[in-house]
């Protein structure tokens, strides 16, 4: 079985290179006329104490049992997977299709298909919380939502609420 | 006295009719968040942040203070009638308050949490009212030094008392503190970290894109996991009869309140303790102290008074070191603090002098909010267990809108939703390996204090690192963190000779939440 700790730490110490390969940019030793550490210091030595934290993790995790944990069950993979995937769609979706028709389409989805509710129910929320939306984001705080092609389709309501 | 007037001063705000307004509505939805398995008060506060723009400042603090005690109350309930708390800081509640239940008192427990809640959470706000303005005069004298070094003791403190995987914590901090570097230099404005000249990234990752990816999207994700099956609700009508009764008991556990009220209190001022360790302390204590030990863990009422009176105490608690030196008690309070520096309020000793009527209008609100709670919670008892009943799916989806229109109304940028989306699947596979998430949030809310302080520091001292132990009190946190950062070393040591399980990195998965 693959330690998914060691992954995990495999990723931070991926990570924390590529923070570092960022920091450089910037002065990352001891300023000697202002006084004090550049710019760069912060994020650079403190992706050091990460990467160091993050090898040992490794290295532990390869030499012995006992910090090798990771329990999952793998019955709900699918689900969680399942979700995880509607979820990045249903952000990719907004620029194109607006919030209002993705959220629609996402409460539609996850509760007549995922959690197999009757259609009443998985009509009537996903119609009902776009409304809701409106009204408190666009007419009381006066905060847009992205709309995507969709924008004609509130030219009207944009004509009687504003 | 002059406590007592800037006291009825701020009821003079608390008490407005918008304000009260604002404490119940508040309390309900606090309560009802609680109540939901996997949710708590944490979860609730970074999903409720972006909407608060609709009030002023004054009121959104009050709202959001209203919401984290009313989620202390409601964490209670579902561990009372479903077995599963309601949130990480109400896991000792289930020990005998579904025992209780099981016998046919769910009724009784659920008063005696109730109550034992307003107890506790009333002791601490006359605490809180009490150490407010000494706590804050002493922080009056913080230069950089002693805000760089209370920070580290702030760190530190996870690392020797979180209890978690000292490794993994020391990588949640260092990462908290590297993404709040993210966006421009605080004293040369060049940016940094910008990932391959992302403009999204030049105004820095805010802590409410960490915050909800992390505690919205990422506790979906685990709520599914470990919610295969909707468990049996326990019914519950509570007649005046019951109340009458179960009052008169509750008032005879003096001593268990107290010390659940105290304990909680003074543990939930440390940043890596919190509401969850305090009401296990609490638990533990009332089982050493009471006359029948043996009975705990089949229902014993005092395994639901001890632990409901700690974490309302510890919940109050964190608030102090939050507002009077600007040094979050526990991650709800460290988004309180991201939400008010959000709004121009600085917290910390200066918040007492400019903008006392803000100060003690929210001081005055815990007072109200401790009322409002305990009467909503007996009153909406039959909507609690009606409630529980609604499926996991409706609440995760609705909970997943939220955080996408949450996170996005701010800022208004899909960046940030991006993020959040981002934030949501690490924070759930750092917390399946079990990697502290609560480091993380803190260390992005304080990291930028952190930085500025040990530069300006530096840069006040040319560059004299011992500057930071030249200060007495500087000297002293810096003293204290190195003893945090040294005693679990000690142990391990210890360990290595003699297998010591504390040190080990296990931890029991309820107490991985901490909030």
């Amino acid at each position: 079985m693959i330690n998914a700790d060691r992954i995990i730490a495999s990723l931070i110490i991926i990570s924390s290179l590529y923070f570092m390969w960022h920091a450089i940019s910037l002065p990352i030793g001891w300023n000697g006329i202002e006084g004090g550490p550049g710019g760069g210091a912060f994020p650079f030595w403190l992706s050091i104490v990460m990467l160091v934290c993050a090898s040992i993790i490794f290295w532990r995790s390869s030499s012995g049992t006992k910090f090798q944990k990771f329990s999952f069950d793998t019955t709900m993979i699918k689900p969680i997977l399942l979700v995880a995937v509607s979820l990045l769609c249903t952000v990719g979706l907004i620029s194109f299709i607006g919030a209002y028709i993705a959220i629609f389409l996402f409460l539609f989805w996850y509760l007549r298909v995922i959690g197999r509710h009757s259609v009443g129910l998985s009509v009537t929320i996903p119609v009902l919380t776009p409304i809701l939306m409106f009204f408190f984001f666009e007419v009381t705080l006066k905060i847009m939502l992205p709309k995507g092609v969709s924008e004609p389709l509130f030219l009207p309501l944009y004509a009687k609420f504003f | 006295m002059d406590l007592l007037t800037l006291l009825s001063d701020g009821f003079a705000t608390s008490l407005s009719p918008f304000n009260l307004m604002i404490v119940i509505l508040g309390v309900t939805a606090g309560l009802f968040i609680g109540a939901m398995p996997g949710l708590g008060s944490v979860n609730g506060v970074a999903i409720v942040l972006p909407l608060t723009f609709v009030v002023p400042p004054a009121s959104a603090i009050i709202l959001l203070a209203a919401i984290y005690y009313g989620a202390m109350y409601g964490g209670a309930i579902s561990s009372i009638l479903l077995g599963i708390p309601g949130a990480s800081t109400a896991v000792a509640t289930t020990f005998d308050g579904r025992p209780m239940a099981q016998k046919g008192q769910a009724a009784l427990a659920l008063i005696a949490a109730a109550f034992a809640s307003f107890v506790g959470g009333t002791i601490a706000v006359i605490l809180f009212t009490l150490f407010a303005i000494p706590l804050a005069d002493v922080a009056l004298a913080f230069g950089p030094a002693e805000e760089f070094a209370l920070v580290l003791l702030a760190f530190t403190t996870f690392v020797g008392l979180g209890g978690d995987d000292i490794l993994k914590t020391i990588i949640m901090i260092c990462l908290g503190l590297v993404l709040s570097t993210v966006g421009l230099d605080l004293i040369s404005g060049q940016p940094r970290l910008i990932f391959g000249d992302l403009p999204g990234f030049y105004s820095g990752i805010s802590f409410l894109v960490l915050a909800i990816g992390v505690y919205g999207v990422g506790e979906v994700l685990y709520t599914i996991e470990t919610s295969k099956s909707n468990p049996t609700v326990s019914n519950a009508k509570i007649t005046f009869k019951d109340l009458y009764t179960g009052i008169k008991t509750i008032s005879s556990y003096t001593k268990t309140m107290s010390i659940g009220s105290f304990l909680g209190f003074f543990v939930g001022m440390l940043p890596a303790a919190g509401a969850t360790p305090a009401s296990l302390m609490a638990y533990g204590l009332a089982k050493q102290t009471s006359k029948k030990p043996e009975t705990f863990g089949d229902g014993n009422i005092e395994g639901v008074i001890a632990p409901e009176t700690a974490n309302n105490a510890a919940s109050t608690g964190s608030l102090l070191p939050m507002l009077t030196l600007g040094i979050p008690g526990s991650p709800t309070t460290a988004l309180l603090l991201g939400g008010m520096v959000m709004w121009g309020l600085m917290p910390g000793p200066m918040l007492f002098i400019d903008q006392p009527d803000f100060v003690w209008g929210l001081i005055s609100s815990l007072y109200t909010a401790n009322v409002a709670a305990v009467l909503i919670n007996i009153a909406l008892i039959p909507l609690f267990v009606w409630a529980l009943r609604m499926p996991f799916s409706v609440l995760c989806a609705i909970v997943l809108v939220l955080c996408i229109v949450g996170g996005f109304a701010p800022n208004q940028k899909m960046h940030d939703v991006w993020l959040i989306v981002l934030f949501g699947y690490t924070g759930y596979l750092l917390r399946k390996a079990d990697y502290p998430l609560a480091p993380l949030v803190l260390a992005l809310v304080l990291g930028p204090l952190m930085e500025k302080s040990f530069r300006q520091t530096l840069i006040a001292e040319q560059g004299n690192i011992l500057a930071f132990i030249e200060r007495p009190l500087s000297a002293t946190f810096i003293f204290l963190s190195l003893l945090f950062f040294i005693w679990p070393l000690v142990g391990l040591l210890r360990s290595s000779k003699r297998e010591h399980p504390h040190f080990s990195s296990k931890r029991p998965d309820f107490l991985k939440q901490n909030s």
